[in-house]
């Protein structure tokens, strides 16, 4: 539980991180709340030889609207996320999901791109993000791109980022009043990682179902969308007997893993249950 | 002023049953003491060990060279360079005389018998650097095949953990009523019975999880040698220590400064502690070792672990009949202080408080390639209790009974105390109809029952269980003719003395070693009462061999009782060696004095007094003393107890299963306990509080995991799931009083009973929820997977898959568990 030593660097501006990033050689790892990357240096899982924290970058931090789109800094916390005003307003999926993180300690240093950018399956905000079709904003030496969810999440705790690139923004649609939304997470202890959660965010137009959106935490190496499930919703009624037809699909496709907390067959059946219960919530059955 | 009679005659509040907030805790909460890890000493070394990643090899290979060369590198030491000196680490607890103890090395020397076995150290000038130089020896095995399971262990030609014992069985221990005289023929009580029930149930292993990480420093001065580890017991450790080492009891001391938990987990002579001694002597300078987590989840010893075949014999009255007890329990790779103890002292308590005709025990102890099992809050008792609450139970569906009536009809009825157990003990006291009826109102038991019932008509997806658990359980160790009987090693006194300062403050010095049990508070409390000094002016001193020269330290509920009781006779004593010094400062005669409120005064004669605390400073001065006594009222006493304390209680848990997904939550929980005299009630229920969250955790939540290759997969506590306050439920809690027959304080031990009944009432309320879907048993823990698996798929529950969960990168990995096979969780099932 004693970390190997490294060098250590704090700059101030995005371009300074860059650079130190740039120079800093192979080994390099970025600090953002440190939540996963302390615990796993301690175990000597990782020992990068450079860790550069980005903890003192102002720009990196908070909620900002940019026309239909909210835009949250990488370096947002998960505390930031539960108070911030917009969120409240436009990103109730986000805010359920972060208030189910670990515990206040952890949410008071962990922020929203550090999760992301762990892409750890286990991980509550990846599959939000995902749901939402989130956009990342990734910025590099030659400048910033933008890569859809979609594309972020490559493989187990592998990302889109290259070498040298920093998740500088991350851009959600604003969920209006004709959303309803549930975060359905399901895990033993309070503080404890998801075995299986459901991300769900349903738009209603008259009795209909216009569109739904439902992501799958720690059903697979990343986080995956139950698209079986929201194709069945489309145009369907609002009823407990729809939701719980389209539910049934939720697993189709996955192979999640095997763990003391849960066996494959029955993480696909949690993930029925939960997605059951996230979408009867969501469109307030 | 005028003092009138009336006055002086009023008895002034009594210390003992106030909710005094304890005195230690400022410190203890803020950190602002000095614990084991804390300290520093001038040119302190750091120790690092590296520890075996296999579960059972052969050490081929050991080259420690670049390590040596490695900066601030001190020295580095392996079994080959301390075997001559390390001993064995002792076993105190030879529980027959044929017991087979293959000797514990602190160190391997050839061979490893667990994951994180100590195959090496390193001493360094700073704790990173020792760490560092881990990585630098060069070590290879040659691996032997992995015992892990009991049950194929005592098979015939089964593989051997010990490859020089003939089996992997260490000892058979016996105990049958029949043949003792406290029962009849069990054989025959079974062969007549109407009704024989028989389940096989199992007693996960658990980790003690103590808050603070084990720590010890050595510091050698000249031929002596000061010793500070987080222990609960700093007298048996000094002793055991200079009988491994050689190193001459007088010239050497233990010291244990505020330790942060224990939970029978610091109830150990451990391996660093032999070798972090053996590194100081070796290299002269005071050495430092303080376990990393990872550490001490796999390599501190474990607890429970046994798998038990319980019989159940009853007529179609629901009397029963007989008990019949057979237990494999797992001992681990080696024995370590009273591992084999631990299922000895739970032979005592399977009869629970039912009055079984005939019983018999067997039990055999068995080496795995797991790390050694030892105490555990309860040791023996709550796997006992277990047994038996689940399967009377068991008993109560077979005959169609309410498990209540079936447990009233034959539990000891309150008028018949003492009584004689068919195992032998003399229980107490205790009134179990009494506890049990106010804790079905605590729990508001009916309206939960029908709730339950309205459930069950309607489909319900949650359902709703109720459960069971009457209990006592034996504690206060102990009385030591009974330990000899046991053929244990010490005996299981306790001492205290009390010094009266000039001042007419008070010195308390006891041999009891508090680890969070709030000592100070509750023997201030106590001597406040006997001496009549205010709380503020007692101080109480342990846990140090050089303050308190002779203790048994504290384990087994057993300080309040015992050495409770010897700091009351301690207060007596110095009572009456201040009523001499009084009498003569007063001109009267010792008959005619009254000691109250601490103050002795002449009957008869208004005015004519003195306080103790006065006696005291002239006892300082000693100017003028009765003829032929010392000039002293400071005393000393040691208390051996004649018989056990049994603290009984009825415990009731309400649980809601859903069905859907497994997930249990307890609805409610009520627990009424017995424990005597209170000495403060803010104290005994924190205990109880405790003991509930670490027995629910047992049924619920806690269990180390060995995967194929004998790697601890539960090596985090992402995985090893210890649960939080936001986990638990409100405690309803109450208590009946029933004075304890066996001290003066009338007290009962409180320490370990919560966790010794609530783990049984948890399973059986989760039971209770889902029998009429055709759920019997359901393994422990109570996994959401094992509960649905149960409902929807018959069985138990099953195994759980082995591999770590895949949080942040897999919390258990080659250098935290050991290395990755095809058959490993590392490589296999993940």
């Amino acid at each position: 539980m004693i970390p190997a030593a490294f060098d250590y660097a704090r700059p101030s501006t995005v371009e300074e991180a860059l650079q130190v990033i740039a120079e800093g050689g192979d080994d390099v790892k970025v600090l953002a709340g440190g939540q996963s990357l302390i615990p796993v240096m301690r175990l000597r899982l990782a020992a990068p030889e450079l860790v550069v924290d980005l903890t003192r970058i102002p720009e990196l931090r908070g909620v900002r609207e940019d026309g239909d789109a909210l835009v949250v800094g990488a370096m947002t916390t998960h505390s930031d996320v539960l108070t911030d005003p917009l969120l409240a307003r436009y990103g109730q999926l986000l805010v359920q999901a972060t208030e189910t993180v670990a515990d206040r300690q952890v949410r008071h240093r962990g922020t929203f791109g550090g999760a992301l950018a762990h892409a750890d399956p286990a991980g509550d905000l990846p599959a939000v993000a995902l749901a939402l079709d989130a956009e990342f904003v990734l910025a590099g030496p030659s400048g910033r791109r933008t890569v859809p969810a979609t594309e972020f999440f490559v493989d187990y705790l592998t990302t889109a980022l290259e070498e040298g690139e920093l998740l500088v923004e991350i851009r959600l649609p604003k969920l209006g009043e004709d959303w309803g939304v549930r975060y359905e997470k399901f895990n033993r202890v309070a503080q404890a990682w998801s075995i299986v959660a459901v991300a769900a965010a349903v738009r209603r137009e008259g009795g209909r179902i216009a569109e739904a959106r439902i992501g799958l935490t720690n059903m697979g190496s990343t986080p995956l969308r139950a698209t079986a499930t929201e194709q069945a919703l489309l145009g369907a009624d609002v009823s407990l007997e729809a939701v719980t037809a389209a539910a049934a699909l939720a697993a189709d496709g996955t192979s999640p893993s095997s763990d003391l907390n849960a066996q494959a067959d029955y993480r696909q059946h949690l993930a029925r249950v939960l997605t059951r219960r996230a979408l009867a919530a969501a469109t307030g059955l | 002023m005028t003092v009138t009679e009336d006055a002086a005659t009023v008895a002034p509040a009594k210390e003992v049953g106030q909710a005094r907030r304890r005195k230690e805790d400022a410190r203890l909460i803020t950190g602002r003491t000095t614990w084991t890890d804390n300290m520093v000493l001038p040119g302190m070394l750091h120790m690092s060990v590296l520890r075996s990643p296999v579960a059972h090899a052969r050490i081929t290979h050991l080259d420690v060279g670049a390590a040596q060369e490695r900066p601030n590198v001190v020295a580095v030491l392996t079994g080959r360079d301390l075997a001559e000196e390390q001993g064995s680490i002792p076993c105190a607890w030879p529980v027959t005389p044929d017991m087979v103890n293959p000797g514990h090395p602190s160190v391997a020397v050839d061979q490893v018998n667990h994951v994180g076995e100590a195959v090496a150290l390193v001493i360094a000038r700073s704790r990173t650097a020792a760490a560092d130089a881990l990585e630098a020896i060069d070590i290879d095995y040659e691996s032997l095949p992995v015992v892990l399971d009991m049950e194929e262990a005592v098979t015939g030609g089964a593989d051997l953990v010990h490859g020089h014992t003939e089996s992997n069985t260490s000892f058979h221990w016996v105990f049958d009523a029949g043949e003792a005289g406290t029962g009849a023929d069990t054989e025959q009580a079974f062969a007549e019975a109407d009704v024989v029930v028989s389940r096989r149930f199992v007693q996960q292993r658990l980790i003690p999880a103590f808050m603070e990480p084990r720590s010890v420093v050595v510091q050698p001065s000249g031929d002596n040698f000061t010793l500070w580890s987080s222990t609960q017991i700093p007298h048996i450790l000094r002793v055991m220590l200079a009988m491994v080492t050689g190193i001459p009891e007088h010239k050497l001391r233990v010291i244990a400064p505020d330790v942060g938990g224990g939970f029978g987990g610091k109830l150990q002579v451990n391996p660093e502690e032999v070798l972090c001694l053996l590194a100081a002597r070796r290299l002269g300078k005071p050495v430092k070792w303080t376990e990393t987590r990872s550490e001490s989840l796999m390599s501190a010893h474990h607890g429970r672990d046994q798998i038990q075949y319980i019989d159940i014999a009853a007529d179609r009255e629901g009397n029963v009949k007989g008990l019949r007890c057979r237990i494999l329990a797992d001992m681990g790779a080696y024995l370590r202080l009273v591992t084999p103890g631990v299922p000895v002292l739970g032979a005592f308590m399977f009869v629970g408080i039912y009055k079984f005709p005939a019983y018999r025990f067997e039990c055999d102890g068995v080496f795995t390639n797991k790390v050694p099992t030892d105490a555990y809050r309860g040791a023996g008792r709550p796997e006992a209790t277990f047994a038996i609450e689940r399967i009377m139970d068991e008993l109560a569906v077979e005959l169609g009974m309410d498990p209540l009536e079936l447990r009233r009809k034959n539990w000891i009825d309150a008028a018949e105390f003492p009584f004689t157990t068919a195992a032998g003990l003399e229980y107490d006291s205790g009134d179990y109809e009494a506890a049990t009826q106010q804790a079905l109102q605590l729990l508001g038991y009916d309206e939960l029952r029908a709730e339950q019932q309205r459930r069950r008509e309607s489909g319900d997806p949650v359902q709703l269980g109720i459960g069971f658990s009457t209990f006592t359980e034996m504690c206060g160790l102990a009385p030591s003719r009974v330990l000899g009987s046991l053929s244990y090693g010490a005996g299981g006194w306790e001492s205290a003395s009390i010094r009266m300062l000039p001042t007419g403050k008070v010195e308390v010095v006891a041999g009891t070693t508090p680890h969070g049990q709030g000592h100070e508070t509750a023997w201030s409390q106590i001597v406040a009462d006997q001496l009549g000094v205010p709380f503020e002016d007692v101080e109480v001193l342990h846990g140090d061999t050089a303050v308190s020269s002779r203790g048994m330290d504290t384990y087994g509920s057993r300080s309040l009782v015992v050495g409770g009781t010897a700091v009351v006779k301690a207060a007596e004593k110095v009572v009456a060696k201040a009523r001499t010094i009084a009498a003569h400062m007063l001109e009267a005669s010792e008959d005619d004095l009254e000691f109250t409120g601490g103050k002795f005064s002449v009957r008869g004669t208004p005015g004519a007094s003195v306080g103790i605390q006065e006696v005291a400073l002239a006892v300082f001065a000693s100017h003028d003393y009765p003829e032929g006594i010392e000039p002293t009222i400071d005393a000393e006493a040691t208390f051996d107890p004649e018989n056990f304390s049994f603290p009984p209680g009825t415990h009731i848990c309400a649980m809601e299963v859903d069905t859907e997904t497994g997930f249990v939550k307890i609805r409610k929980y009520a627990s009424v306990d017995d424990v005597g005299t209170i000495v403060n009630p803010l104290i005994v229920e924190g205990q109880v509080h405790g003991g509930l969250a670490q027995g629910i955790a047992q049924a619920l939540y806690e269990e180390a995991i060995y995967d194929a290759d004998g790697n601890l997969t539960t090596g985090t506590f992402v995985d090893y799931l210890v649960p939080s306050a936001a986990d638990l439920p409100h405690f309803d809690t109450g208590n009946t009083v029933h004075a304890a027959p066996g001290n003066p304080l009338g007290a009962k031990g409180v320490g370990e009973a919560g966790c010794i009944a609530s783990t049984p009432a948890v399973v059986n309320a989760a039971l209770d929820a889902v029998r009429h879907l055709g759920v019997t048993d359901i393994r422990m823990p109570l996994t959401p997977e094992r509960v649905w698996r149960a409902i929807h798929q018959g069985g138990d529950g099953g195994d759980r898959a082995t591999a770590g969960s895949n949080a942040y990168g897999g919390a258990q990995t080659e250098t935290t568990a050991g290395v990755s096979t095809p058959a490993s969780a590392l490589g296999g099932d993940k």
